[in-house]
């Protein structure tokens, strides 16, 4: 193995010498002087974003362990963006709430390391390194969700955080187990060769789909999910709802239309079933939803229902409209996040009803969210029209009209909610509405960022079959 | 710059223009020299069309086609024919009209007029498409500034209205995504690829079991937008709780995007299921114009009147396009400008009205003739021609479309022909109740003796939208011409 090998790595290597990095640096800023790290750490990782985006050749490492290709390559460009954008909306939070605590280097160190066990997951050539990948992923956001040790909620976000996760690795490495026990093989190249449709396989298919399933937040593995995202940091909750749940479906449908693909006629139904129960539980749940994070949470978790749509297809038109939707997905939900943090942070509010009259006395930041709401909602022009509209073009595509009819009945009841908080911040006058405030810069550019995405997400429409002509590597 | 695309940009200038305005004049100036700018290139299209007809028999004119997402062959392509023109001039009409009306706003003006013309461009975008994606998606743009529209600058229970409009509006349109997909993955029925443009699709003949299942849900999908009955009862509310401005504009031009895309997309796409399902929607349609009727036959409140007449009148379009016929096909299409025009200027002059003595009421009203001269001059003007006065426009579009469905002798045609028809004479009576109540018998209130009179604006925006009523129905000939004409092929592609 030479030198050249290692570049395939490059992503995983630069994010691990800025840990590295950090943690040097932590032994050496002197405690006056630690929110510097702050600014150090965004500089380094805005480094690491944008040499992500050089071409990388397809390979494979250590005997099939580790593998990358373009589209694998992009997707980590499209998570590295994401959690540039949350570092940048969560910067002033930790600068004013963590460093003093002498705890801000851990935060980035925490999630960086997560977003290394991502990296791992869906760049996993076998089931060891995807399970590795898979714990190392959630161990450190449990340890995040639990940041705000003085606050009850906060722990108690952490504590379900990790029992859930440990029970759903736990029966996800079961199901890894059995599938071992009839295909042979941890290796996703041999076991493509001998997956059969037995029972055994089957059984042990879904003890590994459960445990994904948990990541994503699909019904009925759902239930720590508007919990965890109340009690957690705003900045964990958005990465649980966006970097998170993209990175767990990305590798799902890696494995759906890969070595899974001869059970497609057992996943296939599954998977109808799980998006319409996970729709309509998001969407109803979040009708009542007072709470911002509790209801962005919901919506998160009725978002994921309308990505299985495309998931169902095992298709290359299947595999471009996920990669497309939840990259938009990325930014619309950050915008909504980054919004919330943003008023969080100021004033402490987070109801709904906070924010009655919010755009007489902060305007811009009001446009920013509507924008958001309405693309999570999917109203054209933003981008997330766009991307549910491929997204039901490929469920369609298979014939899936009366799903796709639901789905639609489902993009309805979520525009009622999410025009819930418009209504709240412009029709609405408020007894107290929250004062004007001027963000930081942090915040302002992390918010810039997420606007242009959606703004031109959708219209810019080279990006889209960019994504499909990479799609085209999956088999 | 293309002649059409232009449509869409100028609004759009208009609108950056509007957002680094400051304060109300400018954002006023600003969006009347806007509306006047459209109106001078709707007025130079219908030139321009007339001109390029002579020479050119293609089915859209000026057509321009620009690929978007190539993968899913959607493109952005544009293009006119004699109906689109009427109705893209009856859009800049309604639309600088409403600007004039809406000249005394006050809270919030900038976003008032930006989401006012986000709406018209939206209008714009959906009448020069002929990529059902592209229109699809100005579809939506165009409705979904009505939740602010009504939410902000709305009276009464008005977030109630507001939310009711926009969740059945978007509904509907989700309905009709699914057909638009359904026509999608049956355009390649031919043999040749998955497209989005309508006169691509026009020439494969899509398998009689999709269209059977797909014209309900496209049809379905625009209907609701031209209030079919039972799925009307979001425009009452949303009338009477809108501001005069989006009043207007809603009754007097969204609500035709619904007849116009039944026409467009529903018909002309899927004509074996229109043939299949004409029967069901046709007893809708008549008990929509009948029951419409009624309806403001027992209201009170002015908006709720001119609101009820509209599902009448909008019911009236539906059945005529379901008639299947050149000459119910014309009066249809006459009936949507007609009644975009006399609606709009019934919405104007029941906001003056309001704007004056505070109620909508008619029993509280009495004698505004005499106050108000002007505006109840007006006022009866236009209930004449609402009642189908012959030498006003909705003269010749009723007597098209009854024309028209009289061309069917079988039993079922003619008891639903005879239905609706005697909707006019219902129509008489609520027309003429209001104006005796409310013009005619001596002063209600003492209080009403002083109210001022119409202002230059006010008489602007009214003339704007009386011209065409009288222009329509005398001088028919001309407008119904362009329009016959642009029926030819729909008509060779339907029967």
């Amino acid at each position: 193995m030479d030198l050249n090998n290692f570049f395939l790595m490059r992503h995983e290597l630069t994010l691990l010498v800025i840990i590295l990095i950090l943690l040097i640096a932590e032994i050496f800023i002197s405690e006056a002087k630690k929110s510097r790290v702050v600014s150090l750490a965004l500089l380094l990782f805005g480094i690491h974003t944008v040499s992500g985006f050089f071409p990388l050749a397809e390979s494979n490492l250590f005997g099939g362990m580790f593998r990358s290709n373009e589209l694998i390559h992009f997707f980590k460009n499209v998570l590295n963006l994401g959690v540039l954008i949350l570092l940048l909306q969560s910067a002033d939070w930790v600068k004013e709430k963590m460093t003093s605590n002498d705890r801000g280097t851990e935060f980035f160190i925490l999630l960086f390391a997560s977003l290394f066990g991502m990296y791992f997951m869906i760049s996993a050539g076998d089931f060891l390194m995807f399970y590795i990948g898979l714990e190392l992923s959630t161990l450190p956001i449990a340890a995040l969700a639990a940041f705000e040790v003085m606050k009850r909620s906060s722990s108690e976000a952490g504590i379900k955080l990790i029992l859930s996760a440990a029970l759903a690795s736990g029966v996800s490495l079961f199901g890894i187990s059995m599938l071992y026990a009839t295909a042979g093989s941890i290796y996703f190249d041999e076991i493509i060769l001998n997956i059969t449709a037995d029972n055994l396989t089957l059984l042990g298919f879904l003890l590994f789909f459960a445990g994904l399933a948990f990541k994503i937040s699909l019904v009925p593995f759902h239930f720590w999910t508007a919990d965890v995202y109340e009690g957690a940091p705003i900045s964990i909750a958005s990465y649980l709802s966006v970097i998170s749940k993209g990175a767990a479906v990305f590798i799902l449908m890696i494995l759906l239309f890969s070595i899974l693909k001869p059970l497609m006629e057992v996943w296939e139904k599954l998977i109808y079933v799980l998006a319409l129960a996970t729709m309509f539980t998001g969407n109803l749940f979040a009708l009542r939803q007072q709470n911002m994070k509790r209801f962005l949470a919901f919506s998160s978790i009725a978002q994921a229902g309308f990505i299985l749509l495309g998931l169902i297809t095992g298709t290359q038109l299947g595999t471009a409209t996920v990669v497309y939707f939840v990259t938009i997905y990325i930014f619309s939900n950050l915008a909504a996040f980054g919004v919330v943090q943003a008023i969080s942070l100021q004033t402490g509010r987070e109801n709904m009803k906070d924010y009655e009259g919010l755009y007489r006395t902060n305007p811009n930041l009001s446009l920013v969210m509507m924008l958001a709401l309405f693309s999570l909602a999917g109203i054209p022009p933003v981008a997330g029209f766009f991307g549910k509209f491929f997204l039901f073009t490929a469920a369609a595509s298979e014939g899936y009209y009366l799903l796709v009819f639901l789905a639609v009945v489902n993009v309805t009841i979520s525009l009622y909610y999410y025009l819930l908080v418009i209504r709240a911040m412009f029709i609405r006058k408020g007894e107290d509405p929250i004062p004007f405030f001027r963000n930081k810069v942090y915040m302002r550019i992390g918010l810039l960022i997420t606007v242009i995405g959606i703004l031109a997400l959708g219209l810019y429409s080279p990006l889209y079959d960019y994504i499909f002509q990479l799609s085209g590597i999956l088999k | 710059m293309d002649i059409l695309s232009l449509f869409v940009i100028v609004p759009i200038l208009v609108i950056l223009a509007l957002v680094f305005s400051k304060g109300l004049k400018q954002a006023r100036i600003i969006a009347m020299s806007g509306g006047i700018i459209q109106l001078g290139m709707a007025i130079n299209l219908i030139f321009a069309y007339i001109r390029e007809r002579a020479v050119n028999n293609s089915i859209m004119l000026f057509t321009k086609d620009l690929t978007w997402f190539e993968q899913m062959n959607i493109h952005y392509s544009i293009g006119v024919d004699g109906i689109s023109v009427a109705l893209i001039t009856l859009t800049s009409i309604v639309v600088l009209a409403g600007v004039f009306i809406s000249w005394k706003i006050e809270d919030l003006p900038k976003e008032f007029f930006v989401s006012l013309i986000v709406l018209s461009t939206g209008v714009y975008g959906f009448f020069i498409s002929i990529d059902l994606f592209t229109m699809f998606v100005f579809y939506e743009i165009a409705v979904i500034p009505m939740y602010l529209l009504i939410g902000i600058w709305g009276s009464g229970p008005k977030e109630y209205s507001a939310m009711k409009l926009t969740l059945m509006l978007m509904g509907a349109s989700a309905v009709l995504l699914v057909g638009i997909l359904g026509i999608y993955f049956n355009s390649n029925a031919d043999g040749g690829a998955l497209t989005f443009n309508i006169l691509e699709i026009a020439k494969v003949n899509i398998p009689f079991e999709a269209q059977k299942l797909f014209f309900p849900m496209t049809f379905i999908g625009f209907a609701v937008l031209g209030a079919l009955f039972p799925f009307h009862t979001w425009s009452p509310d949303g009338h009477a709780s809108a501001p005069t401005a989006v009043s207007m504009l809603h009754a007097g031009v969204l609500m035709k995007l619904g007849g116009y895309g039944i026409f467009r997309v529903a018909m002309y796409l899927l004509p074996e299921g229109a043939l299949e399902w004409s029967w069901f929607f046709i007893i809708l349609s008549a008990i929509g114009v009948i029951y419409g009727a009624f309806a403001a036959l027992r209201q009170t409140d002015l908006k709720y009147i001119n609101a009820y007449a509209s599902v009448s009148h909008l019911g009236m379009v539906s059945f005529a396009l379901l008639m299947l016929n050149k000459t119910a096909w014309n009066g249809a299409i006459l009936q949507s400008l007609s009644h975009g025009f006399m609606t709009a200027l019934f919405f104007a002059l029941i906001g003056m009205i309001y704007s004056r003595t505070h109620t909508r009421d008619i029993t509280k009203l009495g004698g505004l003739l005499k106050v108000i001269p002007f505006i109840s001059a007006i006022y009866v003007i236009t209930g004449l021609a609402l009642l189908g006065l012959p030498g006003f426009s909705g003269f010749v579009a009723e007597m098209n479309i009854f024309m028209g469905a009289f061309l069917h002798d079988d039993m079922f045609h003619r008891v639903l022909t005879i239905v609706s028809i005697s909707a006019i004479v219902v129509t008489a009576v609520y027309v003429l109740r209001v104006v005796g109540i409310m013009l005619m018998g001596p002063v209600k209130n003492t209080a009403y003796l002083k109210l001022p009179k119409a202002t230059w604006y006010e008489k602007a925006g009214v003339m704007l939208l009386l011209i065409p009523i009288v222009g329509i129905g005398v001088a028919p000939l001309w407008l119904s011409n362009m329009i016959l004409e642009s029926l030819e092929p729909f008509i060779r592609g339907v029967l």
